[in-house]
């Protein structure tokens, strides 16, 4: 009982520190939201004034809202676990790594750190959101948030992994493209996910992105390929292995 | 407390710890003597299950630092050589952090963070980030963090290193009051061989991952065979040496010859007529200093001249 307790003071200790880093670096807030502004107001206005989606009924700034603000928690989350490597190569790290907190304690604080800094993220765009006239309701804003949790717990994990696998600032920019536009790209956070060619269709459902992109579209405009319980089910069952694996990283870290 | 055996670490072709068997017992102050990339951080990163090894076991505690991991961190506490407390955060958040990681029980939280404040003289700047600490104050404070939780045995890293004489004095006093008061089995590096002197009860020389020597630090300077008779003289003839009896070793130098003699006092007539005309000559009990050398051949201080000589007469005259 004390050792439940105690880890999860661990957590939340672990947790803190991140929510106090992450509310001090005003910066990084900043920056974070320009990449999805730029998706929203250039790209979705350029390309949405020019093209209209066969049976969508909403334009196509609006369409790809959803998308964007997943876009946005997947670039964060997985940025925010690379940055591990730099925690190991400045030692702040190794001061939590001989406490007396289980590895998988260490990954869930720094997880929940990560996706707090998500949501708040997240809390910003849906002002864009209502802003620019996209319909929330206390359901689609509810919808919307419990995926947006879960795709960040899955995209943290991913991103602590990387950071506890790899040991070169340099490997950032092979994540960046082997893994995280690619996971974007394919997610239809920017198509539709019907008509599409058979090889197109299969990587896009093995794609986690692709739920959080239709639970959402689904409970904004209705427009979902999946139903949401079922998006939801299946953004969670990415999760276990995403954990798993940053779980694992951490349990094999030390010193660099 | 602390047990190894045959505790080895290779990085790649370099084997950085070779074949180390130590023991420790509870409530001793050991410390690790050695050059620059001797092994010691390497040793110490080991026992703290930073780094697993590449082969050998030992026990902190009583638990295997491989199967045992976090039974280990739950009977340790760090001082790590490089610095690792969070640039981002107060000092005062730093120490809390540090309760909370390791569930110090509530009651004792403040009191402690304020005695270890108190103690490296950080209070009044607890609540500025660390970033806009100077080097010193990051140092103490991160002492000051190793010290809070009182564990059974802590590894200290070059603790005092880059600390003003007036506050290492501080620390190692309360460093020795809280090993006797709590019975903390206490490791520690250090460069100052003075220190080690004055407050291990024993100490191991490493050298190239390798125990030179080990014991009481009297017993180790008695081994070195006597006192240090320094004679500065133009053209020393080693020949003026031979047949005493009392001359343990001597070492030609530029300017003279340092020889070690067993009893100077009573001796250091006779040798003196022997050698001739001198130009100056000092006698001093061997120190950890020529341990130090007479193991590893290396002299700490170069800039000193005479090996750490120089440095010692200084602050025995109220440097
Ligand atoms: N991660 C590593 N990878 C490769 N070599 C390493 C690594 N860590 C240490 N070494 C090497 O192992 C040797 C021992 O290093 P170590 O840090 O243990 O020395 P040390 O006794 O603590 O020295 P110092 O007094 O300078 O702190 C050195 O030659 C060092 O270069
Ligand atoms: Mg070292």
């Amino acid at each position: 009982m004390a050792e439940t307790l105690g880890g999860l003071e661990g957590i939340y200790a672990i947790w803190l520190r991140e929510i106090k880093v992450y509310t001090r670096e005003k910066e990084r807030i900043v920056s974070s939201l320009v990449n999805p502004l730029l998706w929203i107001f250039a790209f979705g206005t350029g390309l949405g004034a020019n093209v209209v989606i066969p049976n969508v009924p909403v334009n196509y700034q609006h369409y790809i809202f959803p998308g964007i603000m997943v876009m946005a928690v997947l670039f964060t989350s997985v940025f925010y676990g690379m940055y591990v490597i730099w925690d190991r190569k400045l030692d702040f790290l190794k001061e939590v790594l001989v406490a007396p907190l289980s590895r998988t304690n260490v990954l869930l604080g720094k997880m929940l750190g990560g996706v707090t800094d998500s949501m708040i993220q997240a809390c910003v765009l849906f002002a864009v959101a209502y802003l620019l006239g996209i319909p929330l309701t206390p359901y689609s804003l509810a919808v919307s948030l419990l995926t947006m949790f879960l795709i960040g717990v899955c995209m943290t994990s991913l991103g602590l992994a990387f950071g506890g696998f790899l040991s070169t600032i340099e490997s950032f920019q092979l994540v960046i493209n082997f893994v995280v536009w690619p996971v974007f790209f394919f997610s239809g956070a920017l198509f539709p996910l019907t008509g599409l060619p058979p090889w197109l269709q299969l990587v896009t459902y093995a794609d986690p992105l692709t739920y959080a992109v239709d639970a959402m579209r689904g409970a904004m405009f209705g427009l979902n390929v999946f139903p949401i319980w079922l998006d939801l089910a299946a953004i969670a069952l990415f999760c276990i292995p995403a954990i798993a694996l940053g779980s694992f990283a951490f349990s094999r870290m030390g010193k660099i | 407390m602390i047990e190894t055996r045959e505790l080895t670490k290779k990085f790649g072709p370099l084997t950085a710890v070779d074949g180390i068997s130590l023991e420790i017992g509870e409530g001793e102050i050991f410390g690790l003597l050695g050059p620059n990339g001797a092994g010691k951080t390497t040793l110490i990163s080991m026992l703290i299950t930073l780094l697993p090894p590449t082969s050998g076991k030992a026990t902190v505690n009583g638990f295997d630092v491989v199967a045992r991991k976090s039974d280990v961190r739950k009977s340790i506490g760090v001082v790590f050589q490089e610095p690792s407390v969070d640039d981002l955060l107060t000092g005062r958040e730093n120490l809390e952090l540090h309760a909370m990681l390791y569930a110090m029980p509530r009651e004792i939280r403040r009191k402690r963070m304020d005695e270890v404040l108190g103690l490296v003289e950080l209070a009044g700047r607890a609540d500025d980030l660390v970033k806009t600490y100077s080097g010193g104050m990051r140092r103490r404070l991160e002492l000051a963090r190793g010290l809070m939780h009182h564990p059974k045995v802590l590894f200290m890293d070059e603790p005092t290193l880059g600390l003003d004489p007036q506050t290492r004095k501080h620390i190692w006093e309360y460093i020795l009051r809280l090993a006797k008061e709590e019975n903390i089995t206490i490791m520690l590096t250090t460069h100052y061989l003075d220190e080690a002197d004055a407050v291990c009860r024993k100490v191991a020389i490493i050298d190239f991952g390798r125990i030179a020597a080990t014991g009481t630090p009297k017993r180790l300077k008695h081994d070195v065979g006597g006192d240090i008779v320094a004679i500065k003289q133009k053209g020393f003839d080693p020949k003026c040496l031979e047949g005493l009896g009392f001359v343990a070793k001597f070492e030609a130098k530029a300017d003279g010859v340092e020889i070690t003699v067993r009893d100077a006092h009573k001796n250091l007539q006779k040798l003196l007529s022997e050698i001739g005309d001198i130009e100056s000559v000092e006698v001093r009990e061997a120190s950890l200093d020529d341990v130090f050398f007479k193991y590893t051949g290396k002299k700490y201080r170069e800039e000193g001249g005479e090996g750490g000589w120089a440095e010692r007469v200084m602050s025995s005259a109220g440097r």
